[in-house]
Parts: structure tokens; sequence; C-alpha cells
């Protein structure tokens, strides 16, 4: 859609400077009309389009679908590091991987491995994405209000977003560390014994999930906070007129205004942190054990941790990733409708 | 107009993807006017960053001064990260280095995958029968020679000599009297006897093979990690930490043990020559004298320390091999052993080397060399190096009290089949 919407106008320019330009192409620019049908007429008024539209396909096609097919098709044989064509110097390795069918999805599913990891994955899903909606919802209404210093408050609460990844993730890794870590030596000075936050699966869990909403709060208070400031003022001040009480506001104007925009917050940041790579795999690596191990990371240690590389296991869980998240956001949807959101 | 910038910005798309790949064409060079070697030789090095590295970066650019055109780019990735690095490199056919350090266990494993060549009848291999025979073994696959032994070592008790006499406690032989000695040091100078690395399953064989066993047998192709031995020597290291004995952690081992060492948090630690360097820049070791080295302590069947090593090995898709033949050549050479022995402490491959008065009178080499004669020699087949895999998940996690030692053996034993097909 909008690459035809933006199209126009510059095939008209386009025209025009064909036109004044190059009159020997005249004749081509009639012929449409009498030509075998609509296909070519729209590739003759719309060349300049599709010549523009033409790099974002195949930069995508390359990008995204070669890769998905290949993965899907990785994901039906048992390649690993042994088998696939290789080629170091002048020597060029064979490919000798079969097509093994539907076997490792059988496995995968009917294991206790991948449903073990699945229920982590949901569990940390939900945690991440309910506290990180709470509290960016709370810091949202309060930032809305008149408050002195609230520019100060919405600079310092977006920081952790204008951090790369890697380095506030890292920066929490030193402040976990049980001996030498800030954390427990803060600990120590209120008389608390150190905690063992990445050495215990439990806290391990906790201080993963910590973090996460620690990144996502930024993203869920600004988008939040642009939904509040769509909301008329004058609905507060009737409702106020009519006696409701902040609970009452908050509950039938606050929450449904701000629908529009929760709905497609949660839908993303869902999906977002079910595939959060960098946290669990800079904080924890999956560990202890592989307490922390969340499908993804579970997924690249198939291919690149483990020797020989599992490539069609890694394959086999990435598309299942796909397809959970695919039934996930259809019936999220549905429900949605069903609400008579449009959406 | 917007035509003219379509079109510029199309040029410039063309002009930089032409030089992208154009990138990296150079260094195809191998040998100049009359033979003379000549171009750029890569090394991926793995040594302790901060310690061991600045002497193997001086070393490895001083090659320079025997082959004058020969530029040697020294680089130095994590031990860690190395193997993996290394893999993705070589399998992709681009950037991979020219030469690497492989430990012994990956030798056999990159060779298996075609990744390196073979050095029979190079220029690589000098004087091959000096090489102590453990050295050598892992460089061997199929009756070729993948790689240069360059350092062997083995693991043994590092201990706080202060420490020890303030707890008036003598290095402890057995586990038995490890517990022991780790509890007095509590009483008396309120820090933790040892540090026992639980993120890392290297550091779990010395325990292995004290309770008799392995983690496989490659004679008889069984796995061995699951039987009683296995399970006795799980529960040994569990109770090493739960009775206080020893403390670990499940991420950033390797650091917080040389930190908590080198500080004087704790008195003791298992660890090899590849750690003496950055040890003795920690507080406690400003006197060199302070730090002891013992051999592990012996478990209910026996003593013994794994053997390791590095190998250098010249990766088959390199456009320098020549020049990276003769570098691993000068690396493994007497002389640079030598040199390397008496700025780093590590063990030198060559039985000449030993005979030479400097390294003949090193304290550290004069420990480590029975230590390493005694250790216990892994088998040599590509699959050593995956072993560790699945080992350090469940090591991590009976350490960490999330599974029993049973299960954990059980669970490691099974992927260990799952690995090496047809074995019992």
């Amino acid at each position: 859609m909008a690459a035809a919407d933006t199209g126009r106008p510059l095939v008209k320019a386009a025209g025009d400077d064909i036109v004044s330009r190059g009159p020997s192409r005249d004749a081509g620019r009639h012929t449409p009309g009498k030509g075998p049908g609509g296909l070519r007429r729209a590739l003759s008024t719309h060349w300049y389009a599709w010549t523009m539209v033409a790099p974002v396909v195949v930069v995508i096609g390359v990008i995204i679908g070669y890769p998905l097919l290949r993965g899907i098709y990785l994901s039906l044989t048992d390649a690993n590091e042994r088998n696939v064509e290789r080629t170091i110097g002048v020597n060029t390795i064979d490919a000798t991987y079969q097509y093994v069918g539907l076997d490792n999805y059988v496995e995968a599913i009917t294991g206790s491995q991948f449903l073990g990891t699945l229920g982590w994955t949901v569990v940390w899903t939900v945690a991440c994405v309910s506290i990180t909606f709470g509290l960016g919802m709370g810091l949202a209404n309060m930032l809305n209000r008149r408050i002195a210093g609230r520019g100060l408050y919405r600079v310092l609460l977006v920081l952790p977003w204008a951090v790369p990844g890697f380095v506030s993730v890292f920066a929490w890794r030193f402040l976990y560390n049980t001996d030498n870590g800030l954390l427990n030596k803060i600990l120590a000075g209120g008389g608390i014994d150190a905690v063992p936050w990445l050495n215990d699966p439990t806290w391990a869990k906790f201080a993963v999930i910590s973090v996460n909403v620690w990144l996502g709060i930024p993203f869920m208070m600004v988008a939040l906070l642009g939904g509040l400031q769509s909301i008329p003022s004058e609905m507060y001040e009737a409702a106020e007129m009519d006696g409701a009480t902040a609970w009452q506001r908050f509950r039938h104007i606050t929450l449904p205004g701000l629908r529009p925009v929760s709905t497609t917050v949660i839908l993303l940041s869902t999906i977002w942190t079910f595939n959060m790579f960098p946290v669990i795999f800079l904080l924890t690596r999956g560990g202890p054990g592989d307490a922390t191990q969340i499908l993804v990371t579970q997924a690249y240690k198939f291919s690149f941790e483990i020797s020989p590389r599992d490539f069609a296991q890694s394959s086999t869980w990435g598309v299942l990733i796909l397809v959970l998240l695919l039934i996930f956001a259809v019936f999220y949807r549905r429900v949605l409708r069903k609400q008579g959101e449009v959406w | 107009m917007r035509r003219g910038i379509a079109a510029t910005a199309l040029v410039a798309t063309l002009a930089l993807a032409a030089t992208a790949c154009g990138g990296d064409s150079d260094g195809g060079q191998t040998k100049g006017k009359g033979g003379e070697l000549a171009g750029e030789v890569t090394w991926w090095d793995t040594s302790t960053v901060g310690s061991e590295d600045k002497v193997f970066k001086k070393i490895a650019e001083d090659f320079k001064k025997k082959h004058p055109k020969v530029t040697v780019k020294y680089v130095n990735v994590p031990f860690g990260d190395a193997q993996n690095k290394f893999k993705n490199a070589a399998q992709a056919g681009t950037g991979a280095p020219d030469v690497i350090r492989a430990e012994v266990a990956w030798t056999p494993d990159f060779a298996d995958l075609g990744y390196l060549a073979p050095l029979d009848g190079t220029a690589a291999l000098k004087n091959q029968d000096d090489f102590l025979k453990q050295a050598a073994a892992s460089t061997k696959y199929k009756d070729k020679t993948y790689a240069v032994p360059q350092v062997i070592d083995s693991m043994g008790v590092f201990y706080n000599k202060k420490m020890f006499k303030a707890a008036g406690v003598e290095v402890p032989k057995t586990i038995d009297e490890l517990k022991t000695v780790s509890k007095k040091i509590k009483e008396k100078t309120g820090k933790t006897g040892m540090y026992l690395r639980g993120d890392d399953a290297y550091w779990f064989l010395s325990f292995l093979y004290g309770e008799g066993g392995d983690l496989v047998d490659a004679e008889s192709k069984t796995v061995t990690v699951d039987n009683a031995a296995g399970v006795k020597a799980m529960n040994v290291v569990k109770d090493l930490v739960t009775s206080g004995a020893a403390k670990t952690d499940a991420t950033d081992g390797f650091d917080n043990m040389q930190k908590a060492f080198k500080s004087g948090e704790v008195a003791m630690m298992i660890n090899g020559p590849w750690a003496i360097a950055d040890t003795y820049s920690g507080d406690q070791f400003t006197d060199k004298a302070n730090l002891g080295i013992a051999p592990v302590p012996a478990g209910s069947a026996g003593q013994g320390a794994p053997q390791g090593g590095h190998n250098l090995a010249v990766y088959a898709g390199s456009k320098n091999l020549d020049a990276s033949y003769a570098f691993v050549e000068y690396m493994s050479s007497p002389e640079v052993q030598a040199q390397v022995t008496k700025d780093l402490n590590l063990l030198p491959t060559r039985t000449s080397v030993y005979g030479q008065p400097d390294v003949a009178k090193n304290e550290i080499v004069g420990f480590f060399k029975p230590v390493v004669e005694k250790a216990v020699e892994r088998p040599w087949i590509p699959e050593t190096g995956s072993l560790f895999a699945p080992l350090v998940t469940e090591y991590t996690k009976v350490l960490t009290g999330q599974t029993a030692p049973e299960a954990g053996v059980k669970t490691t034993g099974e992927s260990y089949r799952k690995l090496l097909k047809g074995w019992k």
C-alpha cells in the first residue's frame, strides 16, 4: 500500500520528465490502451514505482526470505557441522546430510527439553511483559501530571533505552557478581548475607527478569505517555463533575482511552521478550546449568556452542518459535476483534 | 534533480559493494624474489590476557627479524570463544587466521572437519623426535600430523603460603585432608579454604580421576562418566561446596577465582601453569615465594590430573601456507620455547629445552614436569572436544543444587552416547 501511495507523484513527475526530454518514447506510452491487459498497463504506468520498490523487494527476499526457507529446509534434514558443505582453501567437502522428514519436530515435541524450555520461556515472557507494563503504566501516569522536574524525570527514565543493550547487560553482570558486585557490597553494609544472584537458579531467574524489566520500561512508558496525552482532558473534567473518584476515572477513562496503544505495545513487547536473546545470553548464558535458558538461546547453543554443531535441531527450534509466535499473534488479534477492537 | 540524487546513490552503493568485495584479496603472495618468504601471517593466540599475551605478541612479531618481508598479525582471542570463532570463520571460508593456537582437544576436532593443513613434510615440523611423546600425541589424527605442540600442562593446587602458616596447616594430600584444612583456615583466618570453578568441567576432571573414573574409555568404546566412580566424583565436588570447604560460581569462574586467590580471599585453588603469570600480579604474591604449588589432592582411588596443553595448527585455507609453516616452526623452536619458559614459566614441549640450564633451574617447571609425566591423557578422538559441553551443564547443575549427582552423570552419559554413535 504505502509503496503505491508514495509512488504516484513520482510517476507523474517522471512521466512529465520523459515527455519533455524524450519525445521518441511517446509512441510507447500510448500503446497500453490497445495492449493485452492490466498487467502491462500497470507496468507501463507504474514502472517507476516498481523500479523504486524493486531493491526493497530484492533485499527483503534475500535477507528474510532465503534464510527462512533455508531454515525450514534444514529443519527437515539431519544437517550438522560434520556433514554440511564446506570450502577450505582449494578443497571442497560436499554436503552429505539427508532429508529426514518431520523426525526433528517429533523429537523436539515429544522430548522433555523443548517443553521444559518452553515452560520457562512462557513464565519469563508473561512475568516480564506484565511487570514492565504495570510499572510503565504507573510511571506514565505519574509523569503525565504537572510535577516539578518532569522533564528531567522523563529523560532519566528513558536512559536505559539510550544505552546500548549489551553495555547495560554487562554492567548488570558486574553488579550481580557474588563476591565483587556492588549489589552484594550494599547488602553487606546493611548486614545482609551475600545473595548468589547468578549462581542460584531461582535468584538467576529473578535477576534476568529484573534486568529485562529495567530495559523494557522506557519503551512502555514513552508509548503509554503518548497514549495518555491523546485522551482529551474534557472527559476527566466531565467525570469529575459527575463525582467519579480517581480510581473510577482511571478505570473508565484512562484504561479504555489507552486501549489502542496498550494492545500494540503488549503484542510487540511479548514478541520481543519471547526472543530476548542478549539479556539471557550475556547475563547468564542460560545458566546456572540451563535454568534460565529460553528457546532462542537454546537454539543458538545448538548451532554455535555444542560440538558437532547441530544445525538441524537448531532450525527446528527456530521454526517452532516462529510458529508459536504466529499462533499467539493470530489468537491475540481474534480476541481483540471479539472485543470490538479494530486492529 | 531527483534523478540526479538517485543516480548518485546508486553509484555510491555500487562503489561500496565493489570495495567490500575487493577487501580481502590481499596477502596472497607467498614468496618474493628468490624464494624469500613474504606476506602476512595472522595468528590467533588464546593465552591469558593481561599477562601472557604481551610476551607472545612480542615473540610472534619478532618473526620479522628472521623473515623481514613477513608481517605477523597477532590477535588475542579469549580462550573460551576461540573454538567457536575459529569454526565459524573456517566454515564460512572468510576471516579465519592462518595459524591458530588450538587446545589439545580441539586439534583432532578441527582436523576431522578438514579445517587444518597436514604438516608432514612441510617446514613446520623440524626435529620431530625432540617433542615429548605425550605432547605430540594430540597432534596426530588418522596417521597425519595436523599441529605442532606449543606448550604442555597439567593442574595442581596453588596455595597461599602465608595463609597456610597463619592457619597452621600443611598442604592437603587427600580430599579428606582438604576438608579439614579448609575448616581450619575458616576458623583461624575467616577466609574460605578453596575456590573450585563451577562453570568449567575441566576442573572436575582431577576429582573424577581421583575416584578412578574417566569420561570415556576409547579402547573398549564405552562411556564411563556415569559409572559408580563418576557418581562418587560428583558427590565429592558437591560435598566440597555444600560443606563450605570450597566456594564456586556459575559464571565468570576464571576471573572470580583469580581475583579471590590473588587478594587472599581464598587460600587455595586448582589451576595450571597458564595462571602463574597472572597470579604473580596479585597483592598477595608480590613476593613470588608466597605461592606454593602441590599436586591435586587424591581421591579414594588415586591421584590424577588431566594432561592439557596447546598446539599450533595451520588453517587449510590459508593464503600464505609457506610463511605459516615457517611461523609455526619458529614458535615451537627450542629458542622460543626457552624464552617462553623464562618469561611465563610455561612448560616446553621439546625434550632438548628441558636440558637447558635456565629451564632446568625453573622451579615451576621443576614442579610441573613430574606432574605432567603422570598426568592422565585423554583419548585424542574428534569428539574429545565435544565432551565438555554436556558435562558442564550438569556439573553446574549439581553444584548449584538443581540436580542430584546420580541424575547429573546419567544425563551426561546419555548425551555422550548420542554423540558417540555405537558406543556402550
